[in-house]
């Protein structure tokens, strides 16, 4: 094939290129620069009119001086006379200038449009080439308003060239992500769906990211294209490689255009047509052969394009998370891949394993690679794939392997990257949190963390260990005699002197009976470390001191002294100076018994969703349900971000703000309390008030128990009452409002998942009941209850490791406000009658039919629902993002239509849709109002039927 | 933010290819950016990316996003996409337009890059266009590119 030669077509362009790569200075360079542009001024101002081959050389040379970083203010308007030629050299260099150089608010805009509708419709390829690409570089405002109305007309032409479709695909797809509002598909729907049949390969691999992402805006509109996805895909599959022939690459038949029908996939559900899917597992199966069979070349190429498929077609399967089978395939390829020669393909393994550990049916299977992976993640050369090594450890730890995991990756930390130290110790603290079965494990492995990643210990992580050995007085004194060790090294950190103060001040006494660790021994540790520490610290010891005066009497001479003397009580700084002040006070004038009633031990901390999860989860930044965080992200989104009223930033500020004052206000508020009620009975409810109004941040916990449900002890008949519904269930509840599948409930012993359909008046709902355990599950019946009456028995024994599943069909007979409930009773092999009572995710927008509708009869809807009960209203505090794709994800899932352009306001969302009960069909309007500034949501209903605007209401306040 | 900057996100966000010394040969950008934000990215990617060797991964984490790159000879080819976008494809997407531009500037070499560069932006939106892969096909591809060479 001839190939061009260097430079060829503008003499004077490649002349100017070589004095620019000779300048030996910058200054030579700036100098040659102002000779040229000088030149070409004069050039474009002079009186001779300039043919169309110099103007052509001039603005090139323009736009290469512009791209070696120089400002050009001159020359736009050759450009755009350059657009009208009518020879193709001239013009692409016009394009080109334009493109890069011409922002969208320029008055030329109007001339560059009207060059470009000229070759728009010149009906020569090139030319209406060289403008759709134009308009997809550029894809202003301006141009969508211009042009797209024009270009879907262009796709679907029947006369269009090949290669002009390719480019108008794009170009449509450009504009729909500026102006959505001006892309109007309507009419040309079927018509694009259908360019996947086309026989142009690259007209199919254009057309489909365009087909991608309007899908994911309309999925309903655009469904007929999965059916259509599966049998382009099946053709490529099972093609020989030579079959396709321009399009096959290495071996590998269309690589990216098979990469890109399984992504189009990802936007919808499983199919439901019995064939297609049949066909599409076929297809996934074939891939996972063809990742056994032995390469066809040697070629990196040939391994990367097939792989490019096989990870897409995990990633789908992942997707539909429906298929055990595959996904235990899945699994399994990427297990081969974990010991692969090819970096590249060991991390993406490690990343594509790190879904599949999410998931019910593959978790276990990934589990089995855990010595592969923990030699990753010591062995790896490439920091980012020790990272993979790590995230996937975090994913695949449950209960049976935790103290492996936390173990590993505590000694992987002596040696990690500096890059990655912080979030490992965040990991490290929450594993150690979740899966402690015995709270001493916890407390060393979070001293621990102290020893060795000290600096990269975040407060909420000693915060954090504080609340829980606090919390937990089976742990106390282990507790304490740890950090009493701990603090025996002669350099220890800072903040294990935090730990050591606050723990020895809270329960030194439980140690105090060895003569080893006895008061003044555990005192004079502490007060060895006292010179070492920053302010915030020294202010907390001094504090631990005046709890020890309390604990141990016989320490009061000795601390008194310490806080007598002129470096505390003169101290430069205020805080330690006012606290040695009070305390000296204190400890000197109160008697005994308000001593001890001002200096009692700390009360528990509520328990709360653990800080720490929310700050990994700020770490990983705006993207966060990133593939790591997808398990966590499953199963504790929802009470993360509606366990608190504040967000985890103002939390961990607040936290920051007072932790280190934290004792003197318990002091001084206790002190205020003790003088003006001077009796101890208000005192400790005014005490846990002004605590808590104070320094809320500091009680932001976690529910602190791994396993939160307490099963009625007595081995009580099978014939017992159903337990009255958990604490939780109406928070379980909640986040299935705009969902229908996930876990609902999940304990040590069961894991309960749901997958659910809706349709008119209809549901139906598959529950799946996972046995976690290695025994026997006897007697196991469920029971629901309430409006329907159901009742279908299930296979009453569970098999150790097994799922069984169960089908409820729903019929929505009228309105309703109280959900089902789901009664459970099994007993275990030797073990008690387990009953737990949740309740079913069936909530009353589940038979919502959305209502497309246009302003005016919105408009003339709502007024007509204006009687007072008709409509509900809250004003309510955000609890989660504010961000408009997510709030628009949740309000489709809700179910009803999500309408544009009514409300006047852009920033509010309007929505309207039909609740379908056999016995009537109740209208409902939404209108949900943002305030970002204020983080603050209204939301008003009006419904046809009262009871429903007051039910949807309370239902959604808890969604945003 | 730039990089998430809402409706407006395609899959590529821009194609860089530089020298080892950091002077870029291409820059295509595929969402709006200032000219002080692109010096910046175009040495971030730079420095992410000098710095690792060939027993590397060919993936890098770049802000929120990855950059996937190859090295070939003295100049790397980097593309900026979506964390979840799928590597190896667009991996094979730097390789397959490296071939094609081996193929049109007959063993192409860093100063036909220079000295062409307004060809190789032909190059580029024959094979990526809005962020997106075009047109995948070599033979095609070529086809193409040389009958526009052909015209005037």
């Amino acid at each position: 094939m001839p190939a061009v030669s260097k430079g060829d077509g503008m003499r004077g362009l490649a002349v100017f290129i070589s004095d620019i790569r000779n300048c030996k200075s910058k200054e030579a360079e700036i100098k040659r620069i102002n000779k040229e542009l000088a030149n070409i001024r004069s050039k474009f101002k002079g009186d001779k009119a300039l043919d169309g081959y110099s103007k052509k050389k001039y603005v090139c040379k323009l736009l290469f001086i512009f791209l070696l970083g120089h400002d050009i203010d001159f020359g736009h308007m050759e450009a755009v006379n350059l657009l009208s030629s009518n020879k193709y050299t001239e013009k692409q260099i016009g394009y080109l200038f334009i493109s890069v150089l011409v922002n969208s608010n320029s008055e030329l805009i109007r001339l560059i449009n009207n060059a470009i509708k000229n070759d728009l419709s010149s009906r020569n390829p090139t030319f209406m080439c060289l403008a759709l690409h134009c308009i997809a570089n550029v894809g202003s405002r301006e141009m969508a308003e211009a042009f797209a109305s024009e270009i879907p007309r262009i796709l679907v032409a029947g006369d269009t060239m090949d290669s002009v479709k390719q480019s108008a695909a794009l170009c449509l797809l450009r504009l729909y992500k500026t102006s959505p509002d001006l892309v109007l598909m309507g009419e040309w729907t079927s018509r694009v769906v259908h360019l996947l049949n086309d026989q142009h390969m690259g007209v199919v691999t254009a057309a489909i990211s365009l087909i991608t992402c309007l899908s994911q805006k309309n999925p309903d509109e655009f469904k007929t294209c999965v059916s259509l996805a599966v049998s382009r895909l099946s053709r490529i599959v099972s093609s020989a490689s030579t079959d396709l022939q321009d399009y096959t690459y290495y071996f590998v038949p269309a690589p990216w255009l098979s990469c890109k029908l399984l992504r189009l996939l990802q936007c919808y559900p499983p199919p439901e047509d019995g064939a297609v899917k049949g066909r599409l597992v076929e297809c996934l199966e074939t891939i996972l052969n063809k990742a056994q069979e032995p390469p066809k070349s040697k070629k990196v190429q040939h391994s990367n394009a097939k792989n490019a498929i096989l990870f897409e077609a995990i990633s789908l399967i992942i997707h539909y998370d429906s298929e055990p089978n595959l996904l235990v395939r899945a699994c399994n390829q990427l297990g081969q891949f974990l010991q692969h020669r090819e970096t590249n393909l060991r991390y993406l393994a490690l990343e594509s394993m790190c879904t599949l550990a999410s998931s019910e049916f593959s978790h276990e299977a990934v589990k089995t690679h855990i010595e592969t992976v923990i030699n990753a993640l010591k062995t790896e050369r490439d920091v980012s794939v020790r990272q993979r090594a790590a995230d996937l450890l975090y994913a695949m730890c449950d209960r049976s392997n935790a103290k492996q995991i936390v173990a590993e990756m505590l000694s992987y930390l002596e040696t990690a990257d500096y890059s990655i130290r912080e979030e490992m110790v965040l990991k490290v603290a929450i594993l150690a949190e979740k899966y402690a079965v015995d709270y001493s494990w916890y407390v060393d492995t979070i001293l621990n963390l102290i020893r060795i990643a000290g600096d990269y210990v975040s407060e909420e992580v000693w915060y954090r260990v504080i609340q829980i050995v606090i919390n937990r007085d089976d742990v106390q004194g282990y507790a304490a005699k740890t950090v009493f060790e701990a603090l025996q090294a002669p350099a220890c950190h800072e903040n294990m002197v935090k730990v050591g103060g606050y723990i020895l001040g809270e329960f030194g006494n439980l140690i105090a009976g060895d003569p080893r660790s006895s008061p003044l021994v555990q005192f004079n540790l502490l007060h060895s470390k006292f010179h070492l520490c920053s302010v915030p610290t020294r202010a907390l010891l001094l504090s631990a001191y005046i709890k020890f005066i309390n604990l141990f009497p016989e320490t009061k001479a000795t601390i008194q002294e310490v806080l007598r003397c002129d470096s505390q009580i003169r101290n430069s700084d205020v805080e330690l100076q006012q606290r040695a002040v009070e305390y000296l006070k204190l400890s000197s004038i109160a008697s005994t018994d308000v001593l001890a009633t001002v200096l009692e031990e700390m009360p528990p901390f509520p328990e709360r969703e653990s800080s720490i999860l929310a700050k990994l989860k700020k770490k990983k930044g705006p993207g966060a349900v990133s593939v790591t965080e997808l398990d966590d992200g499953k199963r504790e989104a929802g009470e993360l971000n509606g366990g608190g009223d504040r967000g985890p930033d103002t939390a961990a500020m607040a936290a920051s703000n007072a932790v280190s004052t934290l004792s003197l206000l318990f002091i001084c508020k206790t002190l205020i309390a003790v003088i003006s009620h001077f009796h101890s009975y208000p005192f400790i409810p005014y005490l846990s008030c002004c605590l808590s109004a104070s320094i809320p941040a500091l009680f932001c916990g976690l529910s602190l128990h791994p396993c939160p449900v307490l099963w009625p002890p007595s081995s009580a008949p099978p014939s017992e009452d159903p337990a009255p519904p958990l604490s939780e269930a109406d928070e379980l509840l909640n986040k299935f409002v705009c969902k229908n599948n996930g876990v609902l409930f999940e304990n040590q012993l069961l894991q309960i998942g749901i997958k659910s359909e809706y349709r008119q008046n209809l549901g139906r709902m598959y529950l799946f009941y996972g046995n976690k355990t290695s025994v026997q599950f006897a007697s196991f019946t469920t029971t629901v209850s309430c409006p329907g009456e159901l009742h279908k028995p299930v296979e009453p024994l569970v098999e150790g490791g097994a799922q069984i599943q169960q089908v409820l069909n729903i019929e929505c007979i009228t309105d309703f406000s109280d959900a089902p409930l789901l009664n459970i009773k099994f007993s275990r092999y030797g073990g008690a009658l387990q009953n737990l009572t949740l309740k079913l995710p069936v909530t009353i927008n589940k038979f919502f039919q959305p209502t497309e509708m246009s302003s005016s009869d919105f408009f003339q809807r709502w007024k007509q629902l204006s009687q007072p009960q008709q409509e509900a209203q809250k004003i309510f505090k955000a609890n989660h993002s504010m961000d408009t794709e997510v709030l628009k994800a949740k309000l489709l899932g809700l179910g009803t239509a999500l309408l544009d352009n009514i409300d006047p306001n852009p920033e509010n969302y309007v929505c309207a849709g039909v609740i379908q009960t056999k016995s009537q069909q109740i209208g409902c309007l939404l209108r949900l109002e943002p305030n970002a500034q204020a983080q603050m949501y209204r939301l008003t209903l009006r419904c046809s039927k009262d009871t429903v605007s007051k039910r949807l209401c309370e239902l959604l306040a808890q969604q945003f | 933010m730039l990089f998430t900057e809402r409706h407006s996100r395609p899959a590529i966000r821009f194609i860089l290819i530089q020298n080892r010394a950091g002077k870029t040969r291409l820059a295509k950008w595929y969402m709006q950016f200032d000219d002080d934000e692109k010096q910046k990215l175009i040495e971030e990617v730079h420095a992410v990316v000098t710095v690792r060797d060939a027993k590397h991964t060919n993936f890098v984490e770049f802000r929120n996003f990855k950059i996937i790159y190859r090295r070939y000879a003295g100049l790397y080819f980097c593309i900026c996409v979506d964390v979840t976008d799928n590597n190896l494809a667009y991996l094979e997407g730097i390789h397959n337009f490296v071939e094609v531009l081996n193929e049109y500037f007959h063993n192409v070499c860093e100063l036909d890059l220079v000295f062409n560069f307004y060809k190789v932006y032909t190059v580029v939106d024959e094979m990526f266009l809005a962020g997106e892969i075009r047109e995948t096909s070599q033979t095609k591809v070529l086809k193409q590119l040389l009958m526009l060479q052909s015209l005037e």
